[in-house]
């Protein structure tokens, strides 16, 4: 399995202090990433689930390095960041590029299109003139005819065209991964689909790794080739795509999908599967951080934290799929959980 | 104000008389100086007591200015509104500021995408409810504040007693939701406008919500214009549909006609790009190009540009054609079975 990972995160953690009073002195501490380990393998789309203030955007913003992360490592291939034999930031950031959710904030207003797209290039050392060639022909590759939009400014440009736009210069710099925040949770529908095709055919074409990060679970299934579910900093539940919709192992993962509205006329007014909101990621809950919202908890989910575990279900005898819930894990102390000798 | 004293069972057994909402060629246009905006383009429908209909269109479509448009809360310098509107035979579009005042909040009322903006931030929830209640059905202080906790207990909002004194800011997002809702039942309305109330919430609490508004529809036989972009939700939570594009309604029918046999190619279109599992591999069925410039509207059907099967008669305006009693598809293409 470690052949083909191509970017490697071990126990990532990331705390963002609440100043408060007269002095500005730490009041709280925000859990927003605690302690997460996963990898993306060469040429795959993990996507990363979950509610708001879950932690999945600092995840991404750790990603690639627009966050430090207070604990934990990055590699790519094996490299980690500030190594003696690993990366520098701005090697790493070539190869790992980003596309946000606000198109338009994240686009320079000042900025023709084709300067937008060309500054990286120039940046790692290209020529004005080839990074604008090169532009030139990512907005052909991303469906914008070059003579319309090359000297446009954003402003001129509608959501789905500046999303392109993103898109063409995280490119520029023929990155292998590209972290995708929400990239279309901003767009209208049929432009949804749109951008999703491109998506799709621009990893085929160039042989590209994603990391697409979404709260809307339908377009996670449809573009995932494994899902991570997160909750409250932590992961819950990873696995490959079918298995964790066709198959969710953890409470959490089962409500989530439970809630997903159908598109069925027939089978509505279903049971919500949870009540209450996520609580605050400032001082989650000890032990599963799911345990108060959760169906199934008992004592020991409210002092131990379960660990990840693999899938003891059928129908996935690769061990693939792992979920953190007690009820999983053999001896936990949950009677759910299946017998210590298994 | 009579609406609270109607016992809750009348209000759904008027049902099949007349219905309660009607509009007639509804047009908005925003007028500035340098452009002008033709938002509503010619919105004809009506409302029974008790009956969701709900308008789903992207954005730019006029879903959510036909909802204003109902309570008149677009800026009147700015707008011109013409056609008809009537909400139980009065006719919104002639009403003066008192009785607009007396309509907002009694028998209709309003909830909105982001609770937090549409509460007053320096006052406690039970006070704006208190102070609502006071306002149209002229209870006492002590009675309203008995209504407003019976309010919040029907939105299940958890130890009520005590959320009664809460700031807005000190409410979950799911919460204040709850709250609102509170706050626009107050008074018993008889229709309920509701603009994608459920967009800004996370998906486990978007479900409960929906629970909610269905549940409280029912019993209370309130009739509800509910406006989305989500398929999904609009599917959970109508009786009826109304596609728009451009500012016209496109397409209407029952929910289970308009998801299972769409007839216009917008709605088709719309159907196949919203994503779903069992679309995992394929290629999505994208509608090309963007949404439709409102300042510059083509003369014929709007969606034309980017409709596979255009053709020159398109050019004009195509007539509502209604293939069934309950269905009606604007599209030339659309013939009556």
């Amino acid at each position: 399995m470690s052949a083909d990972v191509l970017l490697e995160v071990y126990a990532l953690r990331r705390y963002f202090p609440i100043r408060g009073g007269l002095l500005q002195r730490q009041v709280a501490t925000v859990q927003a990433v605690d302690d997460i380990s996963f990898a993306v393998r060469r040429g795959e789309t993990l996507g990363i689930v979950g509610e708001s203030g879950c932690g999945k955007s600092t995840t991404a913003r750790l990603l690639i390095h627009l966050l430090e992360a207070d604990a934990g490592t990055i590699t790519l291939e094996g490299r980690a960041i500030g190594d003696a034999s690993g990366l520098t930031a701005r090697e790493f950031r070539r190869q790992v590029q980003m596309v946000f959710q606000d198109s338009y904030s994240s686009l320079n207003p000042r900025c023709t299109i084709e300067d937008t797209i060309a500054y990286g290039p120039t940046v790692h050392g290209l020529s004005w003139s080839a990074a604008r060639t090169r532009a030139r022909s990512l907005l052909g590759k991303v469906g914008l005819d070059p003579e319309l939009f090359a000297t446009r400014y954003p402003h001129e440009l509608s959501g789905g065209q500046r999303q392109r736009v993103n898109i063409a210069r995280a490119l520029a710099l023929e990155p292998r991964v590209i972290v995708l925040d929400e990239p279309v949770s901003a767009l209208d529908k049929s432009v949804e689909a749109q951008v999703l095709n491109l998506l799709v055919d621009l990893k085929n074409e160039l042989g590209l790794t994603y990391v697409f990060i979404s709260h809307d679970l339908n377009v996670v299934q449809y573009i995932s080739d494994r899902v991570l579910v997160m909750y409250l900093g932590k992961i819950v539940e990873v696995g490959p795509v079918d298995s964790i919709y066709g198959n969710p192992r953890h409470p959490y993962t089962r409500a989530l999908l439970g809630a997903m509205p159908s598109m069925d006329p027939d089978n509505r007014g279903k049971q919500a599967t949870l009540t209450g909101d996520p609580p605050n990621p400032i001082n989650p809950p000890p032990g599963c951080r799911f345990h108060t919202r959760c169906a199934h908890a008992e004592m020991c989910c409210s002092t131990r934290e379960p660990k990840l575990a693999a899938n003891t279900g059928t129908g996935n005898p690769t061990g693939d799929h792992l979920a953190a819930c007690h009820m999983l894990i053999p001896g936990s102390g949950h009677s759910a959980a299946p017998a210590a000798a298994a | 104000m009579s609406v609270a004293t109607i016992p809750k069972e009348c209000t759904a057994a008027n049902e099949g008389a007349k219905p309660l909402v009607r509009v007639n060629n509804l047009t908005v246009r925003f007028i500035t100086r340098d452009r002008t905006i033709d938002a509503v383009n010619g919105v004809s429908f009506t409302v029974d007591a008790g009956e969701v209909l709900c308008i789903l269109g992207e954005s730019g479509s006029g879903k959510s200015v036909t909802l204003r448009a109902m309570m008149r809360l677009l800026p009147p310098h700015l707008t011109k509104i013409s056609g008809e509107i009537t909400v139980d035979d009065e006719d919104i579009l002639s009403l003066g500021a008192p009785a607009l005042s007396d309509l907002r909040g009694g028998e209709v009322a309003m909830i909105f995408q982001e609770p937090m903006t549409s509460f007053d931030p320096v006052f406690t929830i039970g006070n704006q409810i208190i102070e609502t209640v006071k306002r149209h059905d002229g209870l006492s202080e002590s009675d309203a504040r008995k209504r407003a906790l019976e309010l919040l207990e029907m939105v299940q909002i958890p130890s009520p007693a005590r959320r009664l004194d809460n700031y807005p800011h000190e409410m979950s997002g799911g919460m204040r939701q709850r709250a609102m809702i509170a706050l626009a039942l107050s008074c018993r309305p008889r229709l309920l406008l509701a603009d994608e109330p459920t967009t800004a919430l996370d998906a486990t609490v978007q479900i409960q919500i929906l629970q909610l508004l269905h549940r409280l529809q029912r019993e209370l036989g309130m009739a509800v214009l509910f406006v989305t972009h989500d398929v999904g939700v609009a599917v959970e939570i109508s009786d009826r549909i109304a596609v728009m594009y451009a500012g016209r309604f496109v397409e209407t029918g029952p929910v289970r006609a308009v998801i299972r046999e769409p007839q216009h190619p917008y709605t088709q279109g719309l159907l196949a790009s919203t994503v779903n599992g069992a679309m995992r591999g394929k290629r999505l069925e994208a509608i090309p190009g963007s949404p439709v410039n409102l300042a510059a509207l083509p003369p014929g059907c709007a969606f034309a540009p980017r409709c596979r099967h255009a053709e020159p008669a398109c050019a004009v305006p195509p007539p509502e054609t209604w293939i069934e009693p309950t269905r009606m598809v604007r599209c030339i293409r659309a013939t009556p079975k």
